[in-house]
């Protein structure tokens, strides 16, 4: 067996967390049932994190995109469950955790170039949608404020473009599945419903068409070619002197 | 901090009235020389090991190039071979699934592929971005005037042959994606609602919503799954394979959960192993996802591959710094497009809000030293955007509307973006450079290739926003098909591990004193205290 022990650890510093306690004050969570005291103020992740473990499992992106970290908590004394992701949970004192390492749900499996996007093909795929006993426990887990069961409801009756609207922010962490009583599998049905939408319901563009065609007729290549040959100190005069469309329009900024 | 936020309040509709003016090229270069890291001197060295030794990178990259590899020969048996594949595709972001899709497509039989991942499929800085993907679409537009943004971006250091293929394969990969079913914003008539990012001369940025990145991969990755196509996940290779002739033929992976290796041997693979925020580099925070720790660098740096352009890191001026559990986390470049002016601690501006993003945070980290920012109460340092000034300017509901993923984002911690300002200061966002590939994402190595945030090459020195998710689906989609092409002809000799009995050698006769050992796997976030009192018995 490997030994890990070639890494040297950098000194923790035991003394700058001591001091952090001491600013921030404590807090006891449960830790699939362990006490331990962390700083106030961190998520879940973070207060886990700091109890000592390691994750493995249920942690992904840690900014609330993936669905990776899906959390279970109570708090002591409390009876309600809740649900919520542990990048984004911050602890509150007496509470109790647990993660979901994994989610065991099916999965229809199409070919989107063979399927018609009609009335009943969500039903077809997910015949199980059909037994939505309209208990609301879908929304009531779901950590994006999604409405759930309605998005359901829209799949049942063959609503594909308001289903695949409604359920646009879902990060696919599965809590709504696991706690449906009718065993629907949400996040499939509803990533069905937005990718028959995109391709069939949606309005295309011609002018990429267009351009496309130009480009299989090769009608940018001089061009860049071109300018794949310019001496450096012409390419950076046509670079800094090129026109550039938003600044006629200060309103379309965008993008990472 | 609330004092502060007070001062802002009052000095707000001065502000509004008076903005900064961009700033001259003398004066950008002046800032950046003084304040970013890629100009300081500490924060890089040369590298005294392997094929690129004297190349100046990053010291946390050269931290792990010079350490000692992870995986020592004499405990694994690479006689008996656990997977035997055509394909091995290690990452299961964005690059590694569509590069899987294509080299499918091109005749390589689902059953000889297989994507390899440390965390889940679908876990990467991929499904993470948020702005959007360029491309020359519109009539007003065209992939040449791409290039230029490309290339002038980079600081003209890019490889023209890559830069050339990401401009003209541009169009045909948003199409592609409406094959797949992709949600794109779009205008009533069915084109593209298309934006502008920093560097573009024209707009192109296509979206979907705040999302796109989410958008694209869960498509992507759902055709995977309905093809079936194998994925193993929680097991990374740790190290790359070779045989007698030189070669790549695989690797060698780690099952994070029972400890085993297996030994994969595959006549091609495609490295996809993503960023390397999570490296910390120059003690940044990261916007990065939790597995990002540059494994391709250090594994194809093993085999002699060469790499790039990594004396570069890009941090992007507004990661969040406040409340503590959101900081190093991306707030959008659209919330300074939208009118949201920085401002210090005394309610100040004390730059133009859109200048290039390595001007932007060096004028951040500028204020901040000088002793004008802000400090929270966990000591992290920060500078006030504004945001409340946008459903000023635009009128009411803008905010709610246009970033109701930053609304959302902030709402969950109590604070109301729409109401007060917000703190940022620059993370780690993007690695600029990395493993050197061709137009068909050839490394040096016959037998690697390498798509996505782990090449170098492709946006030189610095990347335009909405170009990495067009990065990804450009040259994944290449790698899988030349690695398809070169399946067909390759002939695997003997497998060895004696590349890394070399670089051991190599580093002793360096002089290097072994301090770490590397690929680091995963980053080190358990409490200080706990670490104190751990032991390794069992």
């Amino acid at each position: 067996m490997m030994k890990k022990g070639e890494t040297l650890l950098e000194k923790p510093d035991v003394k700058k967390a001591k001091d952090i306690e001491k600013k921030t004050g404590v807090c006891e969570v449960f830790i699939m049932g362990k006490s331990y005291k962390v700083p106030t103020g961190l998520t879940i992740m973070k207060a886990i994190e700091y109890a000592g473990y390691r994750f493995i499992r249920s942690c992904g992106c840690r900014a609330g995109f993936c669905g990776a970290c899906s959390t279970v908590y109570r708090i002591e004394d409390e009876q309600k469950l809740g649900f919520d992701l542990a990048c984004q949970k911050l602890v509150e004192d007496k509470m109790y955790l647990v993660q979901l390492p994994f989610v065991p749900a099916s999965k229809a499996e199409y070919d989107i170039d063979k399927i018609e996007p009609s009335e009943s093909t969500l039903i077809t795929m997910y015949p199980e949608i059909a037994r939505c006993v309209s208990c609301n426990t879908c929304t009531k887990s779901c950590p994006q404020d999604i409405e759930v069961m309605k998005y359901i409801q829209n799949a049942v009756r063959g609503d594909i473009a308001e289903c695949a609207e409604i359920s646009f922010d879902c990060i696919q962490c599965g809590l709504c599945a696991m706690r449906c009583p009718a065993d629907i599998k949400h996040y499939h049905v509803s990533q069905l419903a937005r990718r028959l939408r995109g391709k069939y319901i949606d309005i295309r563009s011609k002018n990429l068409l267009q351009r496309l065609k130009e480009i299989e007729y090769r009608k940018y290549d001089k061009d860049i070619e071109k300018l794949m040959k310019m001496k450096k100190n012409d390419i950076m005069k046509l670079y800094s002197n090129r026109e550039i469309e938003a600044e006629e329009e200060s309103d379309n900024i965008g993008g990472d | 901090m609330m004092k502060s936020i007070k001062l802002v309040e009052e000095k707000r509709e001065n502000n509004m009235s008076s903005p900064v003016k961009p700033m001259s090229m003398k004066e950008r270069e002046q800032v950046l020389g003084k304040y970013h890291p890629d100009y300081m001197k500490n924060t890089k060295r040369k590298l005294k090991v392997g094929i690129d030794t004297g190349k100046l990178m990053y010291n946390g990259i050269v931290d792990l190039l010079e350490a000692k590899p992870v995986l020592d020969p004499k405990d694994v048996d690479i006689s008996k071979i656990d997977y035997d594949l055509d394909l091995l595709i290690i990452g299961g972001g964005g690059a590694g699934t569509v590069a899987a899709l294509f080299a499918y497509e091109s005749g390589v039989p689902k059953d000889k592929i297989l994507i390899i991942t440390k965390l889940r499929h679908g876990d990467a800085n991929s499904m993470m971005a948020q702005g959007g993907i360029q491309a020359a679409d519109r009539p007003e537009d065209n992939p040449a005037l791409h290039y230029l943004d490309i290339y002038g971006g980079g600081h003209f250091t890019n490889n023209p042959d890559l830069a050339r293929a990401l401009a003209l394969d541009a169009p045909g990969i948003i199409h592609w994606h409406e094959e797949l079913g992709v949600m794109y914003d779009r205008q009533k008539d069915g084109e593209f609602q298309e934006l502008s990012g920093g560097g573009t001369c024209r707009n192109r940025m296509h979206s979907a919503k705040d999302y796109t990145g989410m958008e694209l991969l869960r498509n992507i990755r759902d055709k995977s799954r309905n093809l079936e196509i194998p994925v193993l996940e929680f097991c990374p290779v740790v190290e790359l394979l070779m045989d007698d002739k030189n070669q790549v033929v695989g690797g060698v992976a780690f099952n994070l959960e029972t400890y085993e290796y297996y030994v994969i041997r595959a006549k091609a693979t495609i490295l996809a192993t993503g960023g390397s925020g999570r490296l910390h580099l120059s003690n940044y925070p990261t916007t990065n996802h939790y597995g990002a720790t540059g494994d391709g660098l250090i594994m194809a740096y093993h085999t002699g591959a060469n790499l790039l352009d990594l004396d570069t890191i890009q941090i992007h001026p507004t990661g969040d710094a406040y409340p503590e559990p959101l900081v190093g986390i991306l707030s959008t470049e659209k919330i300074r497009g939208l009118g949201a002016i920085p401002l210090n601690n005394k309610g100040d501006p004390f730059v133009f809000p859109l200048e290039p993003r390595d001007v932007e945070s060096a004028m951040f980290i500028q204020e901040c030293k000088k002793g004008r920012g802000i400090i929270t109460p966990t000591g992290m340092p920060g500078v006030w955007l504004d945001s409340p000034m946008i459903n000023i300017i635009h009128g009411k509901g803008t905010i709610e509307e246009k970033l109701a993923g930053e609304v959302r984002k902030f709402k969950r911690f109590g604070i109301d973006m729409t109401k007060h300002p917000i703190l940022v200061y620059p993370t780690l966002h993007y690695q600029n450079g990395g493993v050197e590939i061709n137009e068909h994402c050839e490394t040096k190595i016959p037998g690697l290739f390498a798509a996505g945030e782990i090449t170098g090459g492709v946006h030189g020195k610095n990347r335009l926003m909405g170009n990495s998710l067009l990065d990804y689906n450009v040259f994944g989609r290449r790698a899988g098909i030349y690695a398809a092409n070169y399946i067909k002809k390759v002939k695997i000799g003997k497998l060895t591990l004696t590349h890394l009995d070399k670089y051991n050698k190599m580093l002793e006769k360096a002089n290097i004193k072994i301090e770490k050992t590397a690929p680091i796997i995963l980053p080190e976030y358990r409490g200080e205290m706990a670490i104190s009192r751990s032991l390794d018995i069992f």
